[in-house]
Parts: C-alpha cells; structure tokens; sequence
C-alpha cells in the first residue's frame, strides 16, 4: 500500500500527557477537548491539556477523596469535581473571586450522580440514576441555584457540548432515548424516541449499551448514531450504523443507514462532517458521507463506503535515544479524536484530532462526479478541486467531455449558490432589514466556492497553453465552461472569452470566431471589441464585428467615432454622431484633422461648413472660438477656397 | 418551358401576347490548350451541352469564344470579357481554373406579340437580364461541381482528360438541368446563408452537443449543423459552407419530404426503421439500419481546395427539424456498425435538442410580438459573414425560387446592386418604380439591404423615414449606418 493511499491521518500536535497509573488519573473532558492529569488527588498537581492551548494549566487542590470526573466550564472559569456519588465540588477559577471550594448535593433524594455537564460558562447540569438537575452556578456568592430538574429512571447518559443536549437512557432495555436541549438557563424536553434493538437469541436479554450509541452534528443536523451489530438471525451482511435526525422541533426520525459489511467491533468518529468508522479487526477505517447520493427506500437512504477501507496513516513519533516508534490505537472518541498509547520504554498516552487527507481520494475515486460531489462538502477542498480539474484536462489523465461538464456543472452550482445567498444578503441591506432582522448573515464563503478567476487562474490559462492539446479539444472545454456558466446565469467574464479568442486566433479558426460573435456566445465588452478591432489585419470582418459590438454595448459612442475617423470615414462618424444627437459636444477640431488627413477637398468643405453651422446655431456666429483651437483649418479652407467661401454671420 | 403571360401589360394587344422566360442554350467547357493545333480544335471541348449539336458547330462556338476573350484581353489584360451581348442571347464566360474556361450561353427572354395581320411578331428583350446574376449561376456551376468533384486540375493529374470529360459529363448532365434560369435573381449574386436566429443558451447546448459527437465518434473531422433549412454551426470554412449550404437546401433537403409530416399511412413512413426512441435518420447513407445489407455509400465532397484539399464522405442526418452534416475523411470508410453508431448515439440526442430549438424558437417568437404583415419586404446580406435574410422569396423549392413581388422589383434591385458594386464607398439608393412602389437600396460598410416599400403617395422624406424605422426595428443590433 503506497504511503499516498492513506486518506485519514492522526494531527500534527497530539495532546501528550503520562499514562494513567494508581498515582496518576487521567481523565477527558470531551466538551473542551481538555485532557486532566490528576497525581495523588490532585495534592501534588492537576495538569490540564488542551489541544489548542499550549500552555498547559497547572493547579493544586486538596486530596479530599478519589475523584470520579473533573471539568472546567466553557472559558476554563469554573471547576467542578465530583468525588462521591452525591456531591459535586466547585472552585472558582475567575480572578478577583474566592477560590474556596464549594459544594452541592443532588436534590433528589437517594439518587447516584451519574455524571454532569457543562453547558455553558455558569450553567451545569447533573445526571443522577433518577432524572437531571439544571443548576446555575453563583460564582461570588460560592452557591448554586436550582433552575430545572425533571425526575425519571436514568440508565446512562450521554452529553453533545456542540449542540447542548443530553441523551437519557431509559426503560429495562434501556433503548428509549430522552433528550433535554439546554439553553441560556432553560431546558426544553424533547420528544423521546426508542431505538430498534436487532433480534437476539432467546436466551440472551437484548439491552442497548452506551457504547453504541454517540451523538454527533452532521452538515449541521444533530444525530445520533447507533451501531448496530450484525445479527445472525437476520440475514443482512453486516453491522450497519443507523443515524437517527434529531431535530430542534419535532420528533426524531431514522435517516441513513451506513452498511458496513462487516462484523467485529467497531468505533465511530465524525470529522468534517464524514462518518468514519474503524474496525477493530482488521485495524481499518472506512468512511460515510450522508449528502452523497444513496438507496432510498422510501424512508431511510441507505449508503456504502465512500472509498475502500483503509488503515489511518502511521505516524511516527520520535523517542530520544530509541529511534522511532508505532503508535498503537487504544480508544477512539467521537467527534474526531483518537487516544494512542505507546508501549515500551517510555509509556506516553496521545490525544490526537483524526484528519481527512483529500489528495488520495482523488486517485480511489474514480467516478468524477462523485467525487465532486464528496469533495465540495468538505472544508479543506479548494486546492484539491482545482488539482482535479487540471489532471482531468491533463493528456495523460483526459476525461471525456461529458465527464469535463459534469464536473463544471457541480462547480457552478455551488458558485451559483453563492452568488445568490450574497446578492439576496446584498438586497436585503440595500432594504435596511439589517437592524431589523438578527437572522440576517452575511453568507459565509467557503472553499467550495470556486469563482471564475480560480478556474481561470489555477485551471484554464495553464490548459490552453499546452502545445499537445488537439485545440479541438480546447475549445470544446473552453465552450463547456461557459455553456455551464450561462446555464447557471453567471455573467462570463472577459477573460474567458479572451482566452477563446486567443485561442481561436492562435488556429487561424477565423470563421469560428465569427459564428460564436454572431451568436453573441462571447459577450459584448469594450475589452473584447478592442480586442477584434485589433485582429483587423490578420480577418478584415473582425473591424465589422467590433463595430457591431461597440453599437450594441450602447455606452461606447467615443469609440465608434474614433474607429470610424481611424479609417477615414469622417462623414460616417458625422453622421453617426449626429444620429444619437451628440453632434453638439464633439471637437470639430478632430473631424477637421481627420478630414483634412484624407485629402478630399470637397469633403473638409462639407465637415468645415458643417461646423460653421453648428458654430451659428450654438452660439450666432458661424466663427470658431479660440478655445477650439481651429486656426490651421481656418487658415486651410481660405486657402483653398478663398475669405469669400467662409460663411457670414447671419444678421438680423 | 413557356409561362403563361401575366396580364399586367397595357394596350390592345395584351391579351395577345405571349412571354418565354429566358433559357438555357448551350453550355460548355473547354481549355484551348489542349487541341492548340488547327484540325485539333476538338481536343479542347471537355464538356459540351447539349450534345446533341454537331462537331463543326460546337468548334466554331468554342472558337468564338476563345477569340472574344483574347481579343478583349488586349484592352483589360487583368480583366477579360465576363459576358458577350447579343440580341438574342447572352454568353457569360468564366475562368475558375487556369486555361479551363466555361461558357454559358442564355436566350433573352422573349415576347411573342400578334401583328395586327396576325403573324407572330418575336421580339427578344435584350435588356432585361442582368450580368451579375447569370455570371454568379456560372461560377456556381463550377463551385458544385468541385464540392462532389474536386478541380479540373486534380481529375486531370487523377486520370488525364478521359476522366475529367467522364466527370463533366456526369456531374452536368444532371445538373444542368436543376438550372432554372427563368428564376435567378439577387439571392443567386449573393449567394449567402440563411442563418436560424438562435438564443445563446440553445447555441451553446449545440455547441456542447457538437463537441461530444466529434469526440466520441473520432473519425468526424467537420460538422455542420442546420435548423429548418437554415445554418446554426459551420465547422468548415465559409466558402466550402456556402456551397454546401446552397446544396443541402436547393438539392437535398426538398428531395427528403419529412416522414414526420407524413400521413400515418404513407409509405414513406413504413421505410423507416422501426425506431421509436428518437427520430433521427440518414438523409444520405443507409436508410434502414436493420437491414444488414444496408448500404452505407455517402457522397464524396472536396473541401479547401486551395490548401490541405480534402476529401470526406458527407453524412447528413436528421431528426426533425435539426440536421446535421458529419464530414469523415474520405479514406475511412463507414461502415454499418459506425452508422448503427452514429444513429444511437446521435439519434437520441438529436431529437430532444431539436425540440429544445423549437420550444425556443416559439418562445422567441411569441416575445417578439407577431407582427401583422407589414408594410415592406426587404433583403439583406452581409458580404463578411454571407449572412442573407429575405421576405420577398416565399420558400426555396427543388424547382423554383418564389418570389412574392413583380420582377421587375426584383431587376431595379439587381440594378441597385450593380451601382453598389461599382463603388467601394457606403450609399444609399432610393428608386420611385411603378405604381406605388418605392425601392431603396442601402450599402453601409459591407452589408446590403435592399427595401421594397409599397405607400400610397408617399415622398421622398417619408420614404427615408420608413427605412429608418425598419432599421431601428430589424437591425439594431448592428451597426448600420443611416
């Protein structure tokens, strides 16, 4: 397997910390991704690690008991511990406040404290075996007040910090989940729902156990996941990993299954919004992607790997003096960690964060369209989408053009998307909602979002200069490009129709130049009609072309009359200008030049009257003003056709 | 072929007048290199029609020619007589190959008028033919002839003279006869391309469609690409278009009626292949596919004549309303299995786009308003892009081309554009004809627009403004001056 193939990797800085040992316990704190080093109780040091923060926080506190769980609150302000089964011990941890600690009891009587969260900076929730408890926690006055509780048989419990609700198992089967949603000192109930255990034999007692089940946010949507294994009564192929939707309002509802076609044990993991899934067994990971299209029956859409399994990337961790070592795989978190521990000489635990690596991917999915469609969700894809698009237009690796326009077409829809969210935010403001409305956002871009001048830049302007290219095939991608942009009504940039141009020019392809033209597949521009009007020499229609475009474009009534006075046609441009009434403001010393540059007597007496005429009706006297700087002409028409010719003031 | 006498003659004897529109007398070919030597002369006819006409008569008649032409070559060496006027006919002469000459000879049309004892009277009208049109049905006589045939010169290096006179003799015979000189007019000096206006979005899908046929059937090396007899994508170069064109819309298309259009019941509908996925079929090639027999011989045409000169088979295919031309070079050759190809790949495909142009056809049209019948006809075309557009010819048949107006309209504007060739400057020609008719005649920047404006009473300044309105309405897109 080439090192290139591996398409999920462990992070560059793992949280590292010393393996837990009857001195040393180690606890996680999911909801801050803090990892808690606790030595003798806590009497000769707590360490706390982050994977963001590298400075670790150190503290001492009292050895008042084993201690059973240890958490900050959001913003490390508040500690809290639990030491036995019914109290929870609090330390501040803001300046200026007593950091004596303080302590509450769970309310309800002779209920075991399962566990507590976090849901805030000062809101903590406790999960005893007979319901939950939502407390505020007073800092200053080293107290907590009671906000909720709600009373019912708990079996475990499981917290989702990104989405601030709790999960309750319930009943003898302990299948029926109870979510609470917290938020800003509220707790809302949620509808309950049952998971469906798979059939087991008669004999054993089917129950669902914690480790089944994780919760996690998938494109935004809170799900839980529930592994279920593979029964043999039923004849599916393998363990599948049900994903239940659970909405803000409304009941929960069974979504996507993911066959895994396999049986053993298994961990779960969402990163970047894919669903990875380890087997234990075969020391290999597969991956899901639930916005790819599926099977739909009906109700549930069912799905299959996205690519084949692999293993995550070794990563080799250097020892002083001892080389390197394997890290071996101990226990897999949601929500995209990884705990490793190292065996040997030096026994270190890591917490890693699990990485998707996009390049491979490239090369094991071999359906173009699909994997657009997979690599447009993900955060990371901008470098990777443009690579794709090069190789497909590469010789070696040349796809078809059904393939180039589908790729183009999934690339302008998400640009598309784009355009829109931010030409409505655009409106929206222009409309004064901004103060009005608080769901107005202005739209985020994401990688996904690949412009124009991306494809251009990254793509397009490298394609179009390989010499080996057949320049059929060039156009033909080039045309694709913009039929798929007009498809979406994005507005074409110049510099694509520029590149056709070129292109075009480059073959000698004249005629095909003039159809697409006439066609108005390239769009009217000023840039675009310089451009024609600078292939004259080489296709003399190209000077109709530009004119024709210079017309059409409405605002470029100066140009036409410089191309016009360029080829000596000054009574054209006269009458031109004179056409859409701007025959007032033109210089006459321009026209007279150009008239005088052709050498035809007659017509510098027709454009010099024309003037004179003007200069009567402008202002009464058929004289040039000195501003207009017409002395030579003045001094050429009474040469040639003598004072008497020139026009007399009309008198009255 | 004698057309009734239209009645729209004055005086007393009217009704006793009979006209013959002109016709074709003879028609040769000859290169005076070839039988240089006195009692040799016959060696220099490759082609004469009619056959008929005896040895002496048909040397005599090339001879003449050859002593005009050399005998006017001494006042314009550069530009040798393009036509000999006569009082009952008219020779036009055209060189298209070195020393290969072709003449055409037309009888001036006749009217036969009863003397008041009454004798026929003949009187030939030596005036109304116009050299511009009869000179542009000659060249074209030759640009068809090279489109199936390639050169004289290429049949000569390919065969010498016993297989250019076998390639003359085939191609003319027939040809000539599809000449019908009675109804040349304007359209034939222009000899342009009708253009199907399109909108960019539709034009694009073709484009996209083109692109994916010639990549996946590699062998294609030009398509072409037709909606309703009228040009939407050329991949060959203009001129070879042209012709091509004047082909396909004279020729082929009007021989293959439109099964579609066909009664249930017609035979025409029970040739075709029983294909009921797309409506695509051959127009040249194999007409049932099904049929293993089938053969799949396609015309052989030579374009670019100048340069690379190449050959290619000529594959028309059509669904619908939308034909295409597939050219494959010619040393390929096609087989059942590519047109079975071809027919699945493109069928399918073909079909719906040709539904797509029509559905954005009609939409188009109903955006633009249905203009009721207006008040004028005009022609127009564009020398850069040969670009023609005319609602004075009703429709183009095998036969004839109808036109809705007298001809007499149609020889002041052949007249009008005789003047705009004589000078290179923009102009503007407004001509009061008989009755209520107004003609004007436009030149601006290679483009030509001729209007026939039929106005009670209308003047001069009134006229110039009707232009101006048409302009502004049917061509502001481009830029026309006024």
């Amino acid at each position: 397997m080439g090192e290139e193939d591996y398409y999920l990797e462990l992070c560059e800085r793992p949280v590292q910390f010393e393996k837990a040992n009857p001195v040393n316990c180690v606890f996680f704190d999911e909801a801050n991704k803090q990892v808690f080093a606790v030595r003798s109780g806590g009497a000769t040091g707590v360490v706390v690690k982050g994977p963001d923060d590298r400075n670790p926080i150190s503290f001492r506190m009292d050895d008042k008991g084993e201690v059973k769980c240890i958490k900050f609150s959001l913003e490390n302000k508040i500690l809290a511990v639990q030491r036995t089964s019914k109290t929870v011990d609090f330390c501040n941890f803001i300046p200026d406040n007593s950091q004596l600690e303080y302590t509450q009891e769970c309310k309800t009587k002779n209920a075991n404290i399962l566990g507590f969260c976090w849901t805030s900076s000062t809101e903590i929730v406790f999960i005893t075996d007979q319901g939950i408890e939502f407390y505020q926690v007073l800092p200053e006055k080293r107290s907590l007040k009671l906000l909720k509780s709600h009373n019912l048989n708990v079996n475990w419990y499981m917290y989702c910090p990104e989405s601030a609700v709790i999960l309750l198992s319930t009943t003898v089967l302990e299948n029926v989940l109870q979510p609470f949603h917290f938020r800003a000192g509220t707790m809302s109930k949620l509808p309950k729902f049952e998971i469906e255990l798979p059939a087991a034999p008669k004999s054993t007692k089917p129950s669902l156990s914690e480790r089944d089940i994780a919760m996690a946010t998938v494109y935004g949507q809170l799900y839980v996941l529930f592994l279920r294994h593979h029964s043999r009564t039923s004849n599916s192929t393998g363990a599948e990993v049900v994903l239940y939707h659970l909405p803000r309002e409304g009941a929960c509802k069974k979504m996507h299954i993911l066959k895994l076609n396999r049986t053993g044990k298994f961990a779960l993991n969402v990163v970047d919004n894919l669903v990875v899934v380890h087997h234990q067994d075969t020391e290999t990971s597969v991956i899901f992607d639930i916005k790819l299209r599926g099977e739909f029956d009906g109700s549930v859409t069912f799905h299959h790997p996205v690519l084949p399994a692999r293993s995550i990337q070794p990563y080799q961790i250097p020892i002083a003096g001892n080389g390197f070592c394997r890290g071996v795989s101990a226990a897999v978190l949601p929500r995209g960690c990884v705990l490793t521990m190292i065996f040997g000489s030096h026994i270190k635990s890591y917490l890693w964060n699990l990485q998707v690596k996009l390049e491979p991917i490239v090369n094991l999915l071999p359906d173009k369209g699909r994997l657009m469609d997979f690599l447009l969700q993900r955060k990371e894809c901008k470098m990777v989408i443009l690579s794709v698009c090069s190789q497909m237009l590469s010789e070696s690796d040349r796809a078809s053009l059904p393939v180039i326009a589908t790729v183009f077409d999934k690339l302008n829809h998400e640009y598309k998307k784009y355009l829109d969210a931010e030409q409505s935010y655009a409106m929206a403001v222009e409309a004064g909602q901004s103060r009005s409305s608080p769901l107005l956002k202005r739209p985020v871009r994401t990688q996904a979002v690949l412009d124009q001048s991306d494809v251009y830049t990254h793509v397009l302007s490298a394609f179009v200069e390989k010499k080996e290219m057949p320049h059929k095939f060039v156009i033909a991608v080039l045309m694709e490009y913009i039929r798929s942009l007009n498809q979406f009504q994005i507005a074409v940039q110049h510099y694509l129709h520029e590149l056709v141009i070129k292109t075009l020019v480059q073959h000698n392809l004249f005629y095909m130049l003039h159809q697409f033209l006439q066609y108005h597949v390239l769009s009217d521009s000023k840039p675009l009609a310089c451009l024609l009007l600078s292939l004259e020499s080489f296709y003399p229609p190209a000077h109709q072309l530009s004119l024709d475009m210079l017309k059409r474009l409405s605002t470029a009534n100066d140009e036409i009359v410089e191309v016009l006075l360029s080829k000596h046609q000054v009574l054209a441009a006269l009458r031109f200008i004179r056409g859409i009434g701007g025959h007032d403001n033109i210089s006459a010393r321009k026209f007279l030049d150009a008239a005088k540059q052709t050498e035809d007597n007659m017509l510098f007496y027709t454009i010099f009257r024309f003037f004179e005429q003007r200069n009567q009706r402008l202002r009464g006297s058929p004289n040039f003003t000195p501003g207009e700087h017409c002395e030579e002409h003045v001094a050429f028409f009474k040469q040639i056709f003598g004072d008497q010719a020139l026009m007399r003031p009309t008198t009255f | 072929m004698a057309v009734a006498a239209a009645g729209a003659g004055s005086g007393p004897w009217a009704t006793q007048e009979k006209q013959f529109p002109p016709a074709l007398l003879s028609f040769f070919i000859y290169n005076p290199r070839f039988g240089p030597r006195e009692g040799e002369e016959e060696n220099k006819i490759l082609f004469y029609h009619p056959n008929e006409v005896e040895k002496n008569e048909k040397i005599r008649n090339v001879g003449l020619c050859e002593a005009i032409v050399q005998f006017t070559r001494t006042f314009s060496p550069s530009k040798p007589a393009k036509s000999l006027h006569t009082q009952k006919n008219r020779q036009f002469f055209n060189e298209p190959e070195e020393h290969f000459w072709m003449v055409m000879v037309v009888r001036n049309p006749i009217i036969e008028k009863q003397s008041k004892d009454g004798k026929p009277v003949i009187e030939y009208q030596e005036e109304e033919l116009l050299d511009k049109v009869y000179s542009s049905v000659l060249q074209q006589c030759y640009s068809m002839y090279k489109l199936f045939n390639g050169t004289f010169l290429k049949a000569m290096e390919d065969g010498g003279i016993e297989l250019l006179k076998e390639r003359l003799e085939k191609f003319f015979h027939r040809y000539l006869q599809t000449l019908h000189l009675q109804s040349c007019d304007l359209l034939d000096i222009f000899g342009g391309i009708s253009f199907f206006p399109l909108d960019k979005m539709t034009y694009l899908k073709i484009q996209s469609f083109i692109n994916r046929v010639e990549e996946s059937l590699n062998i294609v090396k030009y398509t072409a690409f037709l909606y309703n007899d009228q040009l939407i994508w050329s991949g060959l170069e203009q001129d070879d278009m042209r012709i091509l064109y004047k082909y396909l819309t004279t020729s082929l298309f009007p021989r293959h009626m439109e099964p579609e259009l066909a009664g249930r019941d017609s035979p025409i509908r029970a040739e075709m292949p029983g294909n009921l996925q797309h409506y695509g079929r051959f127009l040249t090639g194999p007409l049932n596919l099904n049929d293993p027999d089938a053969k799949c011989r396609f015309p052989k045409i030579f374009v670019n004549t100048d340069d690379a000169y190449e050959e290619l088979h000529l594959i028309v295919y059509k669904a619908m309303s939308a034909a295409v031309c597939f050219m494959i070079d010619a040393s390929i050759q096609p087989t059942l299995d590519f047109c079975r190809r071809l027919d699945s790949v493109v069928g399918p495909q073909l079909t719906v786009l040709a539904s797509d142009i029509c559905e954005q056809f009609n939409i188009n049209k109903r955006m633009s308003g249905s203009e009721k019948e207006p008040q004028f006809k005009f022609i127009y075309f564009n020398h850069m892009n040969l670009a023609e557009k005319s609602t004075v010819h009703m429709r183009k048949t095998p036969s004839v081309s109808l036109t809705s107006v007298h001809p007499d309209l149609m020889k002041i504007l052949g007249d009008i554009n005789s003047d705009f060739t004589r000078v290179d400057e923009d102009e503007e020609i407004i001509v009061k004809a008989m009755s209520d008719y107004w003609v004007v005649g436009k030149k601006s920047d290679r483009r030509e627009l001729y209007v026939i404006l039929n106005q009670k009473n209308a003047n001069l300044i009134e006229v110039n403004e009707e232009v101006k309105k048409l302009c502004a309405t049917q061509f502001n897109n481009i830029f026309f001056l006024d």
